[in-house]
């Protein structure tokens, strides 16, 4: 039982990580990036051409993947989604679908790797640890380890920097940010580049777990909910809801029949949808006109 | 050039607004009711599809387009009219009888997907209808008795009035008859009080509520009429390619449904047809067109979905209305020839609408 929902709590961080971009991404620009899925694929890609054809050590490959994917989240930002600023938050939801097929077509198109599987060789591949009963393997210690260290990492650039207070001030009111001299746009490209690292960073960890192909994008739909459930707006809700619809999804698959694994996540947005409709942690808000 | 001088409100909605429209569109039936005749084997079967998906469409528009309620999850209203199509044609129903049956099933699971529309709008709606979506496509894999699984469903051939209809050309009639009396239905229902109240929510709901429109009656009627057309469009879809499994029915399927109308001009009727037969003809002519790549370009799949994914996003960027909105500018330009300017087609500057207090 507690086996079950410690890999439900780990595969839960790797919702949340993705789900952690859509909430950055909500709160500066108000749209929803599906892209957000193929750059995890983009970036289990690139670790994956980092250590095994150019041979860098797998720590420093994860290093120079974030910022390879920061930088192209960065460059998307700029080229594809500024020039449709102040548009409808729906043609930012087709421009990302529309990058998503583009990103999986483009890596399908990869000449050797581009549709086969591939196991991503990491170095603590395989190895377990006994603690108080529990086999805990080192793949999803480092999930959850590395999950703890990027929340207390943004917590401390979104409370104690100069660029997280502008960020949040920029999220509560755009244009008062604006009138106080923050340089708004830069900062909407500087998320999204944040948001492309971090689903680079889930993509890294999650192929030891699951497996790296062209299709692994469309685990981001199950981030989806988890954003969903979080509240959308609420950083610490994107976590929440992520290890919810994980261990939802984990318990499920272990004590309902098959097929239920798969809708669990979905299921479980809905209820919530129905229930609390500005999700668990999410800001109560009402259009005023 | 044509001048309408208008001397009436009922001018406005009338259903045939000059007599070019009456001389164009008899010419385009005429064509259409001719082309089994003309088109090769191939080409006949692609216009089919293109019938089937703009069944779809005009399901899609009219919620997309008309009532601005983002949908993505339609595969599970088309999968579902395949699947009670095919459950009912192959007990020995006859085609009207089993449509009949699809359509009231459709409008059941179109009510209830309107659930959410009356409580979250916009991204979110498109978030929950795509989160239903999935959750049907998963019970339609694992409903064997109905659906037969992923190994799927032969489906028998449309009987009608004692005919059994199997060739490409006896479909295509059958298909065309349908897709006309839609069209003529979606029109109508865009001309009747239902129809102006969904464009009333569409442009501001608040606006609407205030001009005493009950903004979740229709939402849901929207979503009802949307997943009748959308299960016709399944049970053709079924009735056509005679063998469907629910792996025809994904999230994918889902997209394209919504890239459909937007690639074809959205809140036009005629953005239906050109997004239909983009998406139907687009595959085939990236077949043809891979033959002049070299061949390390040369895999269909990742190619299609790059020119997919490129073609929607320069949509969105350089012609918002899709390829109606192109056409209009182009005619518009020939007809005035030398008087066209850039801005002609430009409203008032859009300004993001905000769901966020502040």
């Amino acid at each position: 039982m507690l086996q079950v929902i410690l890999s439900g709590v780990s595969q839960g961080c790797i919702y949340g990580l993705v789900a952690l971009g859509f909430v950055l991404i909500y709160k500066a620009t108000e749209t929803v990036s599906f892209a957000q899925g193929e750059l995890m694929m983009v970036g289990g890609f690139t670790a994956l051409v980092m250590t095994q054809f150019i041979g860098l050590p797998f720590w420093l490959a994860v290093l120079v993947c974030l910022a390879a994917v920061g930088l192209v989240g960065y460059v998307l930002e700029r080229v594809v989604i500024r020039p449709v600023l102040g548009q409808t938050a729906l043609a930012v939801v087709l421009l990302t679908i529309g990058l998503g097929y583009v990103a999986r077509g483009l890596v399908a198109m990869l000449p050797v790797i581009g549709t086969e599987t591939h196991t991503l060789a990491v170095p603590y591949a395989g190895k377990t640890i006994i603690l108080a009963g529990l086999i805990i393997s080192y793949d999803h210690l480092v999930v959850i380890g590395s999950t703890l260290v990027i929340c207390l990492l943004l917590y401390l650039m979104f409370h104690f920097t100069r660029v997280g207070i502008a960020l949040r001030a920029s999220s509560q009111n755009q244009l008062g940010a604006y009138y106080m001299g923050i340089p708004v746009k830069r900062l909407n490209g500087l998320v999204w580049s944040l948001a492309a690292a971090l689903a680079c960073l889930a993509g890294v960890l999650l192929a030891p777990i699951t497996f790296v192909h062209v299709n692994m994008g469309f685990i981001g739909l199950k981030a989806l909910p988890a954003a969903v459930v979080g509240g959308f707006t609420s950083l610490p809700g994107a976590i929440l809801g992520g290890i919810v619809i994980g261990v939802a999804e984990t318990l499920s698959g272990f004590y309902l029949p098959e097929g239920f694994k798969e809708v669990a996540a979905y299921v479980v947005m809905l209820a919530v949808l129905l229930l609390f409709p500005s999700g668990l942690l999410g800001e109560r808000t009402r259009k005023k006109v | 050039m044509r001048f309408l001088f208008k001397t009436s409100y009922e001018q406005d909605v009338r259903l045939i607004q000059h007599s070019g429209q009456l001389f164009w569109n008899g010419l385009l039936i005429i064509a259409l009711l001719i082309s089994p005749i003309v088109l090769p084997e191939f080409w006949l079967a692609q216009l089919n599809l293109i019938l089937v998906y703009s069944m779809v469409g005009l399901g899609m528009m009219i919620l997309l387009g008309y009532t601005g309620q983002l949908s993505l999850g339609h595969a599970a209203f088309f999968g579902l009219g395949a699947f009670v199509q095919a459950y009912f044609v192959n007990r020995g129903w006859p085609f009207f009888g089993a449509m009949s049956i699809t359509i009231i099933a459709n409008v059941i699971l179109g009510a209830l997907i309107a659930l959410p529309a009356l409580r979250v709008k916009g991204i979110f709606l498109g978030i929950a209808t795509l989160a239903l979506g999935l959750i049907v496509e998963e019970v339609l894999v694992k409903w064997e008795s109905f659906t037969n699984g992923t190994s799927g469903l032969t489906v028998k051939p449309v009987q009608l009035f004692g005919w059994v209809l199997k060739a490409q050309h006896e479909f295509f009639y059958l298909a065309l008859g349908i897709v006309l009396l839609c069209t003529l239905m979606t029109l109508n229902l865009l001309r009747s009080p239902t129809g102006r109240a969904m464009i009333a929510i569409r442009d501001s709901e608040i606006s609407a509520q205030s001009m005493g429109i009950q903004a979740g009656r229709t939402k849901i009627s929207a979503f009802m009429i949307s997943a009748a057309f959308t299960g016709i469009g399944g049970g053709l879809y079924a009735q056509y390619l005679r063998h469907i499994s629910p792996e025809n029915f994904t999230l994918l399927l889902s997209l394209d449904f919504a890239l459909m109308v937007i690639i074809g001009g959205l809140a036009s009727i005629h953005g239906v047809f050109f997004g239909a037969m983009f998406v139907v003809l687009m595959p085939p002519l990236i077949a043809i067109g891979k033959d002049f790549l070299p061949a390390a370009m040369a895999n269909t799949a990742g190619l299609q979905n790059v020119v997919y994914g490129l073609i929607l996003i320069g949509v969105v960027l350089f012609e918002p209305r899709g390829l109606y909105g192109r056409w209009l500018k182009t005619r518009t330009y020939f007809q005035i020839f030398p008087f066209y300017r850039r801005g002609m087609f430009r409203r008032q500057k859009a300004f993001q609408k905000s769901d966020r207090l502040s």
